[in-house]
């Protein structure tokens, strides 16, 4: 009998703990697993720590308090460069920070993946990059006596992903021309939860696209949520565009609490299906 | 040509100067003008470099600016996990925004104020520490003032001369400033000490003008050059073709 992964959100969520390390797939305010997040949003996980390019991942957590260290070389909207709730809570000081060089980021995962302690990079050098983060440290290489950043792995407790379509054995398939750093947060972390647009039979995601979409196999994933709209309100590309007035609102939920309240009661708090049933109406 | 180059179209053209010599390269201007900027030189002395959509595709031909329904002449994929491989060989060239610059070339998009709890948080430092040791890199400033032109940056985000001299050989070894490009002039760094001077003002801008909009002394050749004119041939490609709808005359003041 081989192993049938689906899930629900609830069920993904119940799998998570306080103060566990999250890291989140996706872009800016592309390709976010955001029906997870909205669940987390409603769950109360605590002490989180959120390892991301960041997008409205990030800015959320931030926003509920649900976060309290966040692990990013950039957190934008895309559309709207800066992501008003990250900006908020860092302003206010109420989340700890790490941040990085976009591709620090990456390099530490991918030492995570090695299960190695650290990836030597010359990024970093010179910046602010070791003023602000006084635990790094830099090596000397042992062959050419270069002293290069030392940049500590960054392994995950859990990775979230929303891909465009998987089957229910945790095969995982990117159909647009970005899959991002999806595959490299799937090897960093010790589970990794995939929610994706349409849930196919096995065997079946290469009618779908060429074989080389299908990015992240079973290998690495333990949990696969069927999530139709499961980005909105960011891109999903080939299947939807970002949610541009969705979007706006949630920036504009950042001016004070009664407009976050608002949002939350209107794109958080409600069950998924008619999340999406609103979702589909607005868009 | 019927119409004489405005400030916005030597902006481009100075733009497009920063990647003079580049070759078979990744140019990544972000920003209107850099963008046309960087096909312009593409389209005319520069024709092997590499210009994307500002996504994932490597264009053969490009788009006119802001028309997404333009079809796409696709050359090759470069998605972003590629683009940092790019970025760690040092076969690219970014032309970045800066929200603070000094006389030393450092740059500052991650916040204002101190890091720790930052006045105003911005985008954080991207991928800016890792372009200026790895990798060519310019800066486009469309509002030259005393506000952007700092004697020190809040966050160093692209590394400047005197921070990267301090870190070391290792630092230094693939680092290099090409240029900073504002609505007022294009400036360099080619001084003994690497400190900013000024290399082309455009027309109209005197160096009062430049001095008093600047936080920290510029180094001043004499005679001061003028930032060249469009060719009748690159006032055509980017009217024509490359920014039909005049999106370069709303990035800039004046």
């Amino acid at each position: 009998m081989t192993a049938d992964k689906r899930l629900t959100e609830e069920d993904v969520v119940a799998e998570l703990r306080d103060g566990m390390t999250i890291g989140i797939g996706g872009w800016g305010s592309r390709r976010k697993p955001m029906s997870i997040v909205r669940a987390i949003l409603r769950s109360g996980l605590s002490e989180l720590t959120v390892v991301s390019y960041g997008g409205p991942d990030i800015g959320m957590l931030c926003a509920t308090g649900q976060a309290r260290k966040i692990v990013y070389g950039f957190v934008s909207l895309d559309t709207i460069p800066l992501e008003p709730h990250f900006r908020a809570a860092r302003q206010a000081g109420t989340v700890e920070a790490m941040e990085l060089d976009e591709g620090m980021l990456q390099w530490g995962l991918r030492a995570a993946a090695m299960r190695v302690s650290f990836l030597p990079c010359r990024a970093g050098l010179g910046s602010a990059i070791l003023d602000i983060n006084p635990s790094m440290r830099t090596v000397v290489s042992p062959y050419d006596g270069e002293e290069l950043v030392a940049m500590p792995a960054l392994p995950l407790d859990v990775a979230l992903l929303h891909a465009n379509r998987a089957d229910r054995r945790g095969n995982a398939q990117y159909l647009g021309n970005d899959w991002y750093f999806d595959d490299v947060f799937a090897m960093a972390a010790a589970r990794t939860f995939v929610s994706c647009e349409r849930v196919v039979e096995p065997g079946a995601l290469v009618r779908e696209g060429p074989e080389q979409t299908i990015k992240v196999s079973r290998l690495w994933t333990d949990g696969v949520v069927e999530a139709p709209l499961g980005a909105h309100f960011t891109h999903c590309l080939p299947d939807y565009p970002r949610d541009e007035a969705v979007q706006r609102e949630y920036a504009g939920s950042a001016s004070d609490a009664d407009a976050w309240a608002a949002f939350r009661a209107r794109w958080v708090d409600v069950p998924e299906a008619d999340y999406r049933r609103l979702a589909r109406a607005a868009s | 040509m019927t119409a004489d180059p405005t400030r916005a179209e030597r902006c481009v053209v100075a733009c497009a100067e920063a990647f003079r010599g580049d070759g078979e390269i990744v140019a990544s201007p972000i920003g209107v003008i850099p963008t046309l900027g960087a096909r312009l030189a593409a389209l005319t002395f520069e024709p092997d470099l590499i210009y994307t959509d500002g996504d994932a595709l490597i264009l053969g031909a490009p788009i006119p600016l802001g028309d997404d329904t333009a079809p796409k002449v696709v050359e090759a994929w470069l998605p972003f996990g590629h683009m940092f491989d790019v970025v760690w060989s040092g076969r690219r060239h970014v032309m970045m925004g800066a929200t603070q610059v000094d006389q030393h070339g450092n740059q500052n998009i991650a916040c204002i104020g101190p890091w720790a709890r930052p006045k105003a948080q911005l985008l954080g430092v991207r991928g800016a520490p890792g372009n200026t040791v790895n990798d060519p890199t310019s800066y486009w400033v469309p509002n030259h003032s005393p506000r952007v032109f700092v004697p020190a940056v809040d966050c160093v985000s692209g590394v400047g001369y005197d921070r990267a001299a301090a870190a070391g050989p290792s630092a230094t070894r693939f680092h290099e400033i090409r240029r900073v490009v504002s609505n007022l002039g294009s400036f360099d760094f080619e001084t003994d000490e690497h400190r900013m001077r000024i290399r082309t003002l455009h027309p109209g801008v005197t160096l009062d003008a430049v001095t008093e909009a600047t936080g920290f002394p510029l180094v001043v050749p004499d005679p001061i050059p003028t930032t060249r004119a469009p060719t009748d041939e690159e006032l055509a490609l980017l009217r024509d073709v490359l920014d039909p709808a005049g999106q370069r005359e709303r990035e800039i003041a004046g």
